[in-house]
């Protein structure tokens, strides 16, 4: 498989109050796809893309991210894993008080030497080009107010600018539209979706709206305690299917 | 919480009280009795003190450019003290906050090493610092530096273990260095509340600052030392009126600074000042 990109195996994450939240996980992405994982609260998404990226660290298992051994890979090496691998949250997680385009910025940090991005001294280029990716999403105009002053839709796509800006090969997203209205979910999965296809980016989005999934997804998975109970395109997903995820 | 609809708790909460009461009352007599504090004492007390007013009335103040020059140095002493515990609480609250600290360890030691530092008042400070420095406004600086991380390291870490988590979760995972995460994204967040505490602990410096002269580690109080011991006590209120002054002065500009800032407040007084 020459386009894969990330390969899971056995992944599995037992917490130390003793729930097993990964039992087992295999996975393949390809460059490129966008895919939905599906599954109820506490089916384990959440915490099996938190593994990808080590901020929640597995039990056991292989991650290998364009051939590289994410679960082996420590300090200065780990970032340099991670800062390809853009994050959106349900929460946005924006530094509330800074301006919308040093929200941004913050994707840049993984590529800066220590000092110089904890001092915040970004160069000329690093903030034009911030500024382009807020315009990509629709938000150039928005660029120089307080993160907080911005509605949460605003502020989920200013999520998704800090990833972009991350220049990543793949983009996670966790239930990056629970807390948003209708519309304004429709508008962030479509500039979600828009700035992936653009790039290349593979996507991997949580969802618990199983409508939200079909629409937007080359592929989706289900996931149910901990283990994979469905992996197939948006068409092959059928009521019987999604009753079985769900309960 | 939840509250309990049960009498039970609340009736123990009442014995408790009731038992403390009394407890209280007791130590309270045995201690007036073990201490000889009699009414003869007390009614001696009243005669010397009238003296002392009658002789403090009306204020003198006899060389008001030095008096002034040690209100400035005192000030002086309370700027440079707290900026100073400012920067090393700055740098040591993120290795006691439990959420930024490398190792929990770490943590319970930074704020064991705050508490032991807060346990000692700053007046005992400047003595130890007298021995170590000598006489003078150094000694001062060193012991209101110190006693300001007590405080500060403790409301600091307190601070950055309240703040949203989201955002040091975001932060880290675009691969941003330990270093990155607490100037970029901890730093911004907890600045206002940083600042707001740290005008306050200014605040509680100014007044240490005051006396800490009595002791000789700099500025005004070694003048109320000085006319104190001397029985000039009219000079002694001047001295007196100067301090007042100047505390008053400086909590005015404190608050202005926190309404010009629109800093939160920071109501409630650190309970071991």
């Amino acid at each position: 498989m020459s386009d894969g990109i990330l390969k899971i195996s056995k992944l599995t994450k037992v917490y130390s109050d003793g729930t097993a939240a990964l039992n087992g996980v295999d996975l393949d992405f390809k460059k490129g796809e966008f895919v939905s994982i599906i599954g109820p609260s506490g089916a384990g998404k959440s915490t099996f893309i938190r593994c990808i990226n080590r901020l929640v660290e597995p039990s056991g298992g292989e991650i290998l991210f364009e051939d590289k051994d994410v679960i082996k890979a420590r300090g200065q090496e780990l970032r340099n894993i991670r800062r390809q691998i853009g994050m959106i949250f349900q929460g946005h997680n924006l530094v509330k008080r800074s301006e919308t385009v040093k929200n941004v910025l913050h994707g840049n940090l993984g590529y800066m030497g220590s000092l110089k991005g904890g001092l915040g001294l970004f160069s000329k280029d690093v903030i034009e080009n911030a500024i382009g990716i807020l315009e990509r999403v629709g938000l150039q105009e928005q660029a120089f107010k307080r993160a907080d002053e911005l509605s949460g839709g605003q502020q989920q796509r200013v999520g998704i600018a800090r990833a972009m800006a991350q220049n990543p090969s793949i983009i996670m997203a966790d239930e990056p539209i629970a807390s948003l209205d209708p519309k304004s979910s429709e508008t962030v999965m479509q500039y979600l979706k828009k700035v992936c296809d653009e790039d290349g980016i593979t996507a991997l989005v949580n969802l618990h709206q199983v409508d939200f999934a079909k629409a937007f997804s080359d592929r989706i998975v289900g996931v149910r305690k901990g283990k994979i109970v469905f992996d197939g395109k948006p068409s092959d997903l059928n009521e019987d299917t999604i009753h079985y995820i769900y309960n | 919480m939840i509250r309990s609809t049960s009498k039970y708790p609340n009736k123990q909460k009442n014995y408790f009280a009731k038992g403390f009461l009394v407890f209280t009352g007791i130590l309270f007599i045995f201690s007036f009795l073990q201490l000889d504090f009699t009414m003869d004492k007390l009614i001696n007390g009243f005669e010397r003190g009238g003296f002392m007013l009658s002789r403090m009335f009306p204020p003198v103040i006899t060389d008001l450019n030095a008096l002034l020059g040690a209100a400035i140095e005192s000030i002086q002493v309370a700027v440079v003290g707290t900026l100073l515990g400012v920067i090393f609480s700055l740098i040591l609250s993120v290795f006691a906050a439990k959420n930024t600290s490398p190792h929990i360890i770490l943590s319970y030691l930074v704020k064991g090493f705050a508490g032991f530092v807060r346990a000692i008042p700053a007046l005992i400070w400047a003595i130890m610092f007298i021995v170590a420095v000598g006489l003078g406004p150094s000694a001062g600086i060193m012991a209101l530096a110190i006693n300001s991380i007590g405080m500060l390291v403790k409301v600091y870490a307190e601070s950055i273990e309240e703040m949203d988590k989201g955002v040091i979760e975001a932060l880290r995972a675009t691969g941003a260095s330990p270093f990155q995460v607490v100037m970029q994204g901890i730093l911004p967040a907890v600045m206002s509340i940083f600042i707001s505490w740290s005008v306050f602990r200014l605040d509680i410096n100014i007044r240490y600052a005051a006396i800490l002269g009595v002791v000789g580690a700099g500025g005004i109080g070694a003048e109320l030392s000085r006319y104190t011991r001397a029985s000039n006590f009219d000079q002694a209120l001047g001295v007196t009126i100067i301090i007042f002054l100047m505390v008053i002065a400086v909590e005015k500009i404190t608050v202005y600074i926190k309404e010009q800032l629109d800093l939160p407040t920071t109501a409630l007084v650190a309970d071991d000042e």
